[in-house]
């Protein structure tokens, strides 16, 4: 492990990323889908942010509007002191080398008439001057670097594995040298021999080239291993932050209890001994949140202020930050 | 779990390849086990292990051409499922073994209301009136925790959420009181808070109804939680079979032991680095004429090249198809 990091590369305020939800004849607005609503975090340099929930719950969105993805809502976003919340996409392109990120589905993120080469090849077509003979002498060492066979560069995708098509990801969003990656789910379509061997390889990188990384996935015991701090988004919203020990070894908001307890265990014999909190009903709709806190129509733990009062996004203890009434102090929410 | 008595379900050396233009893939390769009553029966493996496929080849569910089930018996009501004709097996399906696939999505019908669905099996194998059905279907719907469950029948699945779809899926694979329920992968298109719903369902189910379940997943968690037996596949062959205890703390094939080090959990000791199985699964082109594990495996030796291992019994229920021998740490005499 490095050293705690202190400096923040990336930090997001009340990042918002609503979709218009189009209706009728003529096409009126009628609402909108808030997928991330008022989200903020840092990710400190050099760790890795894990940024856990379940589907629909915004992740994913989240990770694409902080790189400006989609044109977002609103929110302030930097990125290695750049301020890029509302910078046009043209400016943006320039400072793209920075910022890269690896999808969650190899196969329909590789061109499949592509070849590995030209593949990886492309970002430093459209970023560099380099000679043709420098990029291709680029790209075998970013294919050693990820553990892919060199006499592979001709190939095509489909001509690969899952766990190796991933790999050509990484490669690729390697190739600019990049300080931040957003991971987007980049194990969740492989089987479990081959993401221990795309994590380990994410981790020698980290080491290697000092990458910063947000690491979205709805894999808590992956989280748990790669993760510095964790990250727990409910329904567009973050409930909890929190250095990764501190939060599997006492989470605080309820959501996180309730998701941490649901994950089945590879050992029967805590299987049976640990007390299981089965949450009721399914996730409510993102475009029809409920009011007060977005939890309380599921919280074992649900109070009447739950249902009015949104409870606000604060740090509980040094580091470990909460969404929750349980733990506000009364004097602060009294209306 | 009643131990000794007759399995309901008796599967012997079943083989099923597929013909492909590029030559066949041998799926799955001499598998043999058996269901006892009451029992949860989990089957663990990456995919292409031929977990899916065996329990498909079984109730005759793969169309032929390009699946060929060329050996094997499939004892279940005295009968042999392979050799029985289209009409006996269509009893079968749906009545006695019940069915519930991976996806709730693209195994529903969308254009019929889930009321309808539900309400076929009943008609078709229970002979019973339409107002019968009826009421049987809302009783099913109650049984897999539906609320509402008069109003829900007129409903059409995309209405219902991932995991209700998949209550209503259960729901119909119970509806003709089954003696063996297969679930492939019932709970991995779910998010783990539904998983865990869906979980407390089954065992709760298990209980009230006692039938026998054969439980398909990739997920050691689930297994841990859920099974009474388990078998582990690899490359299209059973590579290790124990009670559910023994499997995680005595794991015997090198296989089952490298994957229950990959998986990080939740709890205890985080590993500083996981534990990595080289290489990738096999892809069966071929009868398997040495064992499928031994470009990945750590204790591999000559043999493992020239012979494919039987399934060597190790007493109390437990066995491995390895030569090497974990408790000795020698290969076992040839």
């Amino acid at each position: 492990m490095l050293d705690t990091p202190q400096t923040p590369l990336v930090s997001v305020r009340d990042l918002k990323m609503h979709f218009p939800i189009h209706a009728g004849l003529l096409r009126r607005r009628v609402g909108e889908v808030k997928a991330v609503d008022g989200v903020s975090f840092d990710v400190m340099e050099g760790e890795t942010l894990g940024l856990v929930g379940e589907s629909g719950c915004g992740k994913s969105t989240c990770g694409r509007a902080v790189l400006r993805l989609y044109d977002i809502t609103s929110g302030e976003i930097t990125i290695d002191g750049a301020e890029i919340g509302d910078t046009s996409q043209s400016k943006l392109r320039k400072m793209r080398p920075t910022m890269q990120m690896v999808f969650q589905d190899p196969q329909a993120s590789l061109n499949p008439r592509m070849t590995v080469e030209a593949i990886i090849k492309e970002p430093l077509d459209e970023h560099t001057k380099l000679s043709e003979a420098e990029k291709r002498e680029k790209v075998g060492e970013l294919m050693d670097a990820v553990g892919l066979n060199r006499q592979f560069a001709k190939r095509y995708p489909q001509a690969f594995s899952g766990g190796q098509r991933q790999r050509i990801g990484i490669a690729r969003a390697l190739a600019l040298n990049p300080k931040f990656i957003v991971c987007d789910e980049p194990i969740a379509a492989l089987d479990v021999s081959i993401q221990a061997q795309v994590v380990n390889l994410l981790e020698d990188l980290q080491e290697q080239l000092g990458l910063t990384y947000l690491f979205i996935s709805h894999d808590l015991s992956m989280v748990r291993h790669i993760a510095t701090r964790v990250a727990v988004m409910y329904l567009g919203k973050i409930v909890e932050l929190a250095p990764r020990e501190e939060l599997y070894a006492e989470p605080l908001h309820p959501y996180t209890k309730a998701l941490l307890s649901a994950v089945p265990e590879p050992d029967p014999s805590l299987a049976t001994s640990n007390e299981r909190i089965v949450l009721q009903g399914d996730v409510p709709s993102p475009a029809n949140p409920p009011e007060g806190c977005n939890f309380c129509t599921r919280c074992p733990s649900v109070m009447d202020i739950c249902k009015t009062v949104e409870p606000e996004y604060f740090e509980v203890a040094p580091g470990r930050f909460t969404a929750c009434h349980l733990y506000q102090n009364t004097n602060d929410t009294a209306d | 779990m009643p131990d000794g008595a007759l399995p309901v379900l008796d599967v012997r050396d079943l083989k099923t390849v597929f013909k492909t233009r590029s030559g066949e893939v041998h799926a799955v390769n001499d598998v043999s086990f058996s269901l006892r009553p009451g029992e949860l029966l989990g089957v663990v493996g990456e995919s292409g292990s031929g977990k899916s496929v065996t329990m498909m080849s079984l109730l005759g569910l793969l169309p032929s051409p390009p699946a060929d089930v060329r050996n094997g018996s499939v004892m279940f009501d005295d009968k042999d499922l392979l050799n029985v004709d289209a009409e006996t097996l269509r009893k079968v399906r749906g009545g006695k073994i019940g069915f519930v696939f991976q996806d709730p999505m693209t195994s529903l019908n969308p254009v019929f209301t889930v009321g309808i669905q539900i309400m076929e099996p009943l008609r078709k194998h229970m002979s019973m009136s339409k107002k019968q059905a009826a009421v049987r279907s809302q009783e099913l719907l109650e049984l897999v925790g539906i609320p509402d469950a008069k109003r829900r029948l007129d409903d059409y699945p995309h209405q219902f959420s991932g995991g209700m779809r998949q209550r209503v899926m259960i729901a119909i694979a119970l509806a003709c009181d089954p003696q063996v329920l297969i679930a492939d992968e019932p709970t991995t298109a779910l998010d783990v808070t539904i998983q865990a719903q869906i979980l407390e369902l089954m065992k709760e189910l298990r209980t009230k109804l006692g039938m026998a379940v054969i439980w398909i997943t990739h997920d050691l968690g689930v297994i841990a939680g859920i099974a009474d037996r388990v078998m582990v596949m690899y490359g299209g062959q059973v590579v290790e079979h124990a009670p559910v205890a023994n499997l995680f703390n005595d794991p015997q094939h090198p296989y089952t032991r490298a994957l229950l080090k990959t998986i990080p959990t939740i709890h205890g000791e985080r590993a500083a680095r996981l534990t990595v199985i080289e290489g990738q699964p096999p892809i069966m082109t071929a009868a398997p004429a040495s064992c499928p594990f031994r470009d990945r495996c750590d204790v591999a030796f000559d043999r493992c090249e020239n012979e494919n291992p039987q399934r060597y019994d190790l007493g109390a229920g437990h066995d491995a198809a390895c030569f090497y021998n974990a408790r000795t740490g020698a290969p076992r005499d040839a």
